[in-house]
């Protein structure tokens, strides 16, 4: 097996295989989700957690997208005036979206799309389903698409006998194992390449005993390609809308949206309304941050434009809404609409490094689906809220510089108000005991809390919605580093050197880790 | 109320009130380290493709960079091909192609980019159900960064467009990377003026 090392694109780090353990250590498995009953986040962090092989893999993996996110962001001298390029475009476009999807759909309509609107997941699955009947239409692939998870859309296609494929490699092994995915970006990123041994072996007849990644790959490409050749319909994601010019762009590292769009000879895009931006140059902007954040990539290997069908083929866009519009006038969480799904939040994030993103129990995981979940569903998700240490770092990596933290601060009042205070406590504390009682996640929580005692405001060491300050306490001054962290730059006092300044305190964005 | 009016209401009903102005976009300038075709094919290159070097002729070039191909389908006139593009009834008719020949609108040194138009694919599968992709892009085409890319008016005159930086790429078992994820499996890139 010959590994290439230096690359650094796509979404590659080449870390060398956990040596196969025996006997194998079972993936753990996700939240217990009961219908709206609170899924209970620390109930499956704790499972994770317990097995050491998967959450040390997922901690180190993701911890490394970060890393090399930060190092894509040092090359560019323009950065912050680019995310700040990026946070006021979607603000803008938010603050005037029906005007903009006025254009949007108009301008596609003249490019001959025929164009959709769906009020819910159930009308989005319906209109779908229509379409493939008015075509006689049995077989679809699709690219993944956190939207189409969002309308559960896969299990509605089950149950009216239409075949889905998914043709991203990481969703496809999630499809296989019945598992929804775990990430926005990298959707089996939990699973240890053993797991994924067993899933093609039990779903594609490979051998169990070959866990080699590049064999499982070129075995997923060869089952899904006469798949691909022969589906009646592909689907598409849209990662961005243009106003402009009623186009589409998806961006993928696998080259599968553009099979699944450009081979059938019919193309469906599911698209949140929120996605729209009103300039094709505006796409200069958002596409240099998107793959940086999410990957530390310069760019996805594909970025495609979708403005209208080839000749003889047809094309369709459903504008999905499923609660946007009533978030868009919520006061305090409508910005979380500027979202672009680059999943920055979650590889930095502690307790989703550590957790991993099922024991969620929702479609989004992480500092951004704290947020978004609980506009879905309030009583569902109302624990996910406390799934965090406030630090920060979630709102400082973002692309379009939502106030990650602040909402999930924001959620837990609305939480506390609706709640006992006491379930909120109680929910808080075990997460702090899942943390407190593992040594390297407590070292790497420590890091990050004294880095982010600098840069919060009071609210955040205010109790009961943040059980870990205590009361009456003002936020402290924090040490520049950990002990940890002056051992290993001193050799433990052998070397005399002098931490280097930090400019002003609390301005650096990135360089707290948790 | 159509699903349509009930949503454009809600959302008109909802939209946050405040100053939120569209910002102008501004183009950043980019470093190209003194040399743009040396730092386009320097990031061609970190995102894993690679430079085709012709000195015989692209025919020449192709055939020893791919001996053993049997089906290679051309898009540009530089090259002759033994699969006739302008015949293929369905875009799935493509599956055998081993190495597919086209041009780029445009390359970004940025990002080691190519921009491929659907004009100049002929066959849109094409750039996709190939094993192996040559890409032929002008120095004259190639622009500093991706905000001078999107400033081009290819991007208001076709149905579809597509950026291809690097071959199909995937990492999603354990942060692996593998080329040749479902599409290409290698992207080379030979400088060739437009003739």
């Amino acid at each position: 097996m010959s590994l290439n090392h230096h690359l650094r694109h796509a979404e590659a780090a080449s870390p060398e295989a956990i040596p196969d353990q025996q006997p194998r250590e079972p993936q753990p498995r996700g939240a217990k989700v009961h219908g709206n009953h609170p899924v209970d986040h620390d109930e499956a962090a704790a499972r994770f957690i317990a097995a050491p092989h998967h959450e040390h893999m997922h901690d180190s993996r993701l911890w490394d997208l970060r890393q090399q996110r930060d190092a894509q962001m040092h090359g560019i001298e323009e950065w912050e005036e680019l995310r700040e390029h990026a946070s006021r475009v979607k603000s803008h476009t938010l603050a005037n979206l029906g005007d903009y999807l006025e254009q949007f759909t108009a301008a596609a309509q003249a490019n001959g799309v025929h164009v959709h609107w769906a009020r819910d997941a159930a009308e989005h699955n319906q209109i779908v389903h229509s379409i493939m009947s008015d075509h006689g239409a049995r077989s679809l692939i699709k690219s993944k698409s956190m939207l189409t998870e969002e309308c559960g859309f896969r299990e509605y296609m089950a149950g009216v006998g239409i075949e889905v494929i998914e043709t991203d490699l990481g969703e496809r092994i999630q499809q296989l194992d019945d598992e929804p995915p775990s990430h926005i970006v990298v959707p089996a990123t939990h699973k240890l390449r053993t797991d994924v041994a067993q899933v093609f072996a039990r779903t594609l007849g490979t051998d169990p005993n070959n866990s080699e990644v590049h064999y499982l790959a070129e075995q997923q490409r060869e089952k899904t390609r006469p798949l691909i050749l022969q589906a009646d319909v592909g689907m598409t994601g849209a990662n961005f809308a243009i106003a402009e010019n009623g186009a589409i762009a998806v961006c993928t590292n696998e080259g599968n949206a553009d099979l699944s769009a450009n081979v059938p000879p019919l193309h469906i895009a599911s698209i949140g309304i929120e996605k729209i931006i009103p300039r094709v140059a505006d796409l200069g902007v958002f596409i240099r941050l998107l793959s940086r954040s999410a990957l530390g990539s310069p760019i996805t290997q594909y970025t495609s434009h979708f403005r209208g069908p080839r000749p003889g083929a047809e094309m369709h866009f459903v504008m999905v809404d499923n609660g946007r519009s009533e978030r868009l006038g919520d006061e305090t969480f409508w910005s979380s609409l500027k979202c672009i799904r680059c999943s920055a939040c979650m590889n930095t994030c502690p307790v989703f490094r550590r957790s991993g993103g099922l024991s969620y129990g929702a479609t989004y995981s992480g500092p951004i689906g704290l947020i978004l979940d609980p506009t879905m569903n309030r009583r569902k998700y109302s624990k996910l809220p406390y799934a965090s240490t406030l630090n920060g770092s979630c709102t400082n990596v973002c692309p379009v510089k939502i106030n990650i933290h602040e909402q999930i601060f924001e959620w837990r009042k609305v939480m506390a108000s609706e709640h006992q205070p006491a379930v909120a406590e109680r929910a808080m504390m075990k997460a702090a005991g899942v943390v407190l009682s593992n040594p390297r996640a407590y070292r790497a929580a420590v890091a990050g809390a004294d880095r982010a005692l600098r840069v919060l405001p009071q609210f955040a060491v205010d109790i009961p919605l943040n059980p870990w300050a205590t009361p009456g306490r003002e936020t402290p001054q924090a040490p520049r580093e950990t002990f940890h962290e002056w051992y290993r730059r001193t050799d433990g006092g052998r070397i005399d050197t002098e931490l280097p300044a930090s400019g002003e305190d609390g301005s650096g964005t990135e360089e707290d880790q948790g | 109320m159509s699903a349509r009016e009930e949503i454009m209401a809600a959302v008109r009903a909802n939209q946050p009130a405040g100053d939120f102005p569209l910002p102008e976009t501004v183009v950043f300038p980019m470093d190209e380290r003194g040399n743009r075709t040396e730092f386009f094919l320097h990031n061609l290159g970190v995102m894993g493709g690679s430079e085709l070097y012709v000195v015989d002729g692209l025919e020449s070039a192709v055939q020893s960079a791919f001996p053993d191909a049997a089906v290679i389908a051309s898009a540009v006139p530089e090259l002759q091909g033994n699969r006739d593009l302008s015949t293929v009834a369905e875009q799935a008719d493509l599956h055998d192609v081993d190495v597919a020949v086209v041009r780029a609108v445009l390359a970004v040194g940025e990002t080691g980019s190519v921009l491929l138009a659907d004009s100049d694919i002929v066959v849109n599968s094409l750039v996709y159900l190939a094993q192996h992709l040559v890409v032929l892009v002008d120095p004259d085409d190639i622009v500093p960064g991706l905000q001078d890319a999107y400033l081009s008016p290819e991007f208001q005159q076709h149905a579809y467009l597509a950026f291809h930086s690097g071959p199909s790429a995937t990492a999603d078992i354990e942060g692996v990377l593998i080329h040749g994820a479902q599409g290409v499996r290698t992207l080379q890139v030979a400088l060739i003026p437009r003739s």
